[in-house]
């Protein structure tokens, strides 16, 4: 069980992690910028094991590869939305970070509500209802299933 | 049944035919890197266990988001950059000759039918030249530089086909808006943008450049114009039988087609604060505006600054307003000293930069405060791009722009 922290559409990677932080050394070091401008809580109040939940175009905008990269450091278990960015997408998968398109979840939940994914069955559960999920395209899931594209390279 | 461009230029690359939806391989012509990512590049390379790039000479590392540096932290990317540069032995780096996008067709390291990656969302630029570019994150160009391969998901293409002459004050950067807010930002997601019809035949490469640019903002993997005798000037080569088919076929599958009259457009932003949010100028004249930014990769080349110059000459930039101009490359710069433009747009008033992203990623001067209006030429006008998030960035072609820096409020070019 996580808590689900709720985004709207077009959330952009400037939105995820802004530009003056990108430049940091690390990705510990940006964490604590994530969502600043949407919502300057959410660094602090996120715990391992939670969620993002969000409607349509999800990471939209830059190449950064940071923006999944702060949400898998603060612990956040998946990213579940109506669609996604295509890099966003793609970075998501390959440092590891389950993203997961939901075409019914959104408007049905709200912020603070538990949540439940198996990434197995393809479904999550909230408010003791069930959400099917589309499934990855089985070269990605691949890929995530080995934690990212650094464990699946060194595997090959 | 016929192919698209993307097809074409798939099936050319893995030596079969492909239909879309298909995962492949393709084998990399080309790679870009900028400055903001190159420390995280060199790390994840060396992370995965590369000890050598695949083809030094096909890499290409730029430095231009943090040129010159105005943060102390800023010289760490460059000493880490030309430490790996150095330690694999590349040969292909500038350190302060422009926007990567424009130096990649500039200095001719893109040509028709190439498969080019780059660590920036804007790589679809190279459509422009008929080349299949696209943005891909740090981890996945240290995959490239080590083996030359990555998997791609061969997308479906959407046609949008302009015919006719358009307007005089509309520019390529008005019908590109006007497509992102027809489409939405999300419209063209996974999906190829194919330019075709007789308006497109008629412009420069260097308009094709803005479009081509854009594309990403409505999500699109890639935006591709059929190589021709001005792609070919432009590339300084002689177009090849296989480069000249780089043309979507009578019979080939879309997933969409669209239409457009040149004549109907008319000049647009896009409002605060997303690019799909367009707008017809004359719907939002009278605003009153504190600064202008003429430049970047959508619209910092010779023909933006002379359309700038040509509503410029002879009048001042108004009380109060800033004017920016940050052209796109060094040549671009040293051309537009040249022909005159520059001395026209420093006799209105315009604080003329150094070639590099500037202010498009809130660098090197010109950022904005609470409350604050810019009229800008770059891509993107997300919250707190420029300054402050309560800084309202509206997206604009070069002669709107120039237009509303003279005027000191928005007006029709």
């Amino acid at each position: 069980m996580g808590k689900i922290f709720k985004f709207e559409q077009d959330v952009d990677t400037d939105q995820i992690i802004a530009s003056q932080y990108i430049i940091y050394p690390t990705i510990d070091e940006m964490k604590a910028h994530t969502f600043e401008s949407l919502d300057p809580d959410f660094a602090a109040q996120v715990q391992p094991g939670d969620y993002v939940v969000a409607s349509e175009n999800f990471g939209c905008g830059s190449s950064r590869e940071q923006a999944p990269s702060v949400l898998k450091a603060l612990g956040v278990k998946a990213v579940v939305a109506k669609s996604f960015a295509r890099i966003f997408y793609r970075n998501a998968i390959n440092i590891g970070l389950p993203v997961i398109v939901c075409k019914d979840l959104h408007e049905n939940v709200k912020a603070g509500d538990d949540m439940e994914l198996s990434m197995q069955e393809g479904v999550v559960r909230v408010n003791g209802k069930e959400y099917e999920c589309t499934r990855l395209p089985e070269y990605m899931q691949g890929i995530l299933d080995q934690g990212g594209l650094i464990a699946s390279l060194n595997k090959s | 049944m016929g192919s698209t461009i993307i097809e074409k230029i798939v099936r050319n690359n893995v030596g079969r035919d492909v239909k879309p939806g298909e995962i492949v391989t393709v084998n990399v012509d080309r790679v870009m890197i900028h400055d903001i990512f190159i420390p995280f590049v060199a790390s994840k390379f060396e992370e995965m266990g590369f000890t050598k790039i695949w083809d030094p000479d096909k890499a290409v590392l730029i430095y231009d988001h943090l040129v010159p540096a105005s943060q102390v932290d800023d010289t760490r990317h460059f000493r880490i950059g030309n430490e790996f540069v150095e330690k694999y032995g590349m040969k292909n780096i500038h350190r302060s000759d422009g926007i990567c996008h424009q130096l990649m067709t500039e200095a001719g390291y893109v040509k028709p039918g190439d498969v080019v990656f780059g660590t920036d969302s804007h790589t679809t630029t190279y459509g422009c030249v008929g080349a299949f570019s696209s943005g891909i994150g740090y981890t996945e160009m240290a995959s490239i530089l080590g083996t030359g391969t990555l998997w791609i998901r061969v997308p479906e293409t959407i046609k949008v086909e302009i015919t006719g002459n358009l307007p005089a004050n509309v520019m390529a950067k008005d019908i590109i808006l006007k497509l992102i807010g027809d489409l939405g930002a999300d419209g063209a997601t996974y999906k190829a943008l194919e330019f075709t019809g007789d308006t497109v035949e008629k412009m420069s490469v260097a308009s094709r450049m803005s479009m081509s640019n854009m594309a990403i903002e409505a999500g699109a993997k890639c935006a591709l114009f059929t190589p021709d005798e001005k792609t070919a000037e432009y590339c300084e080569i002689e177009l090849t039988d296989k480069e000249r088919d780089l043309v979507g076929d009578a019979d080939a599958e879309y997933c969409r087609v669209l239409h457009y009259q040149a004549e109907d457009f008319v000049p647009v932003m896009a409002c605060p604060s997303n690019v799909d949010n367009v707008k017809p100028v004359a719907e939002l004249a009278g605003k009153e505006i504190d600064q202008v930014f003429i430049g970047s990769c959508t619209n910092g080349r010779l023909e933006d600054l002379m359309a700038a110059a040509e509503v410029l000459k002879g009048k001042h930039v108004a009380p109060y307003v800033k004017l920016i101009v940050t052209p796109a490359s060094r040549k671009i710069y040293r051309q537009a000293v040249e022909n005159g433009t520059m001395a026209i747009l420093a006799e209105a008033g315009a604080i003329i930069t150094h070639p590099s992203c500037g202010l498009c990623c809130g660098r090197t001067g010109g950022i904005l405060t609470d409350g604050e209006t810019v009229v800008a030429t770059n891509n993107r006008n997300f919250l707190g791009r420029m300054g402050t998030s309560k800084v309202g960035i509206y997206l604009a072609s070069p002669k709107s722009a120039a237009a509303c820096a003279a005027a000191g409020k928005i007006v029709v070019p």
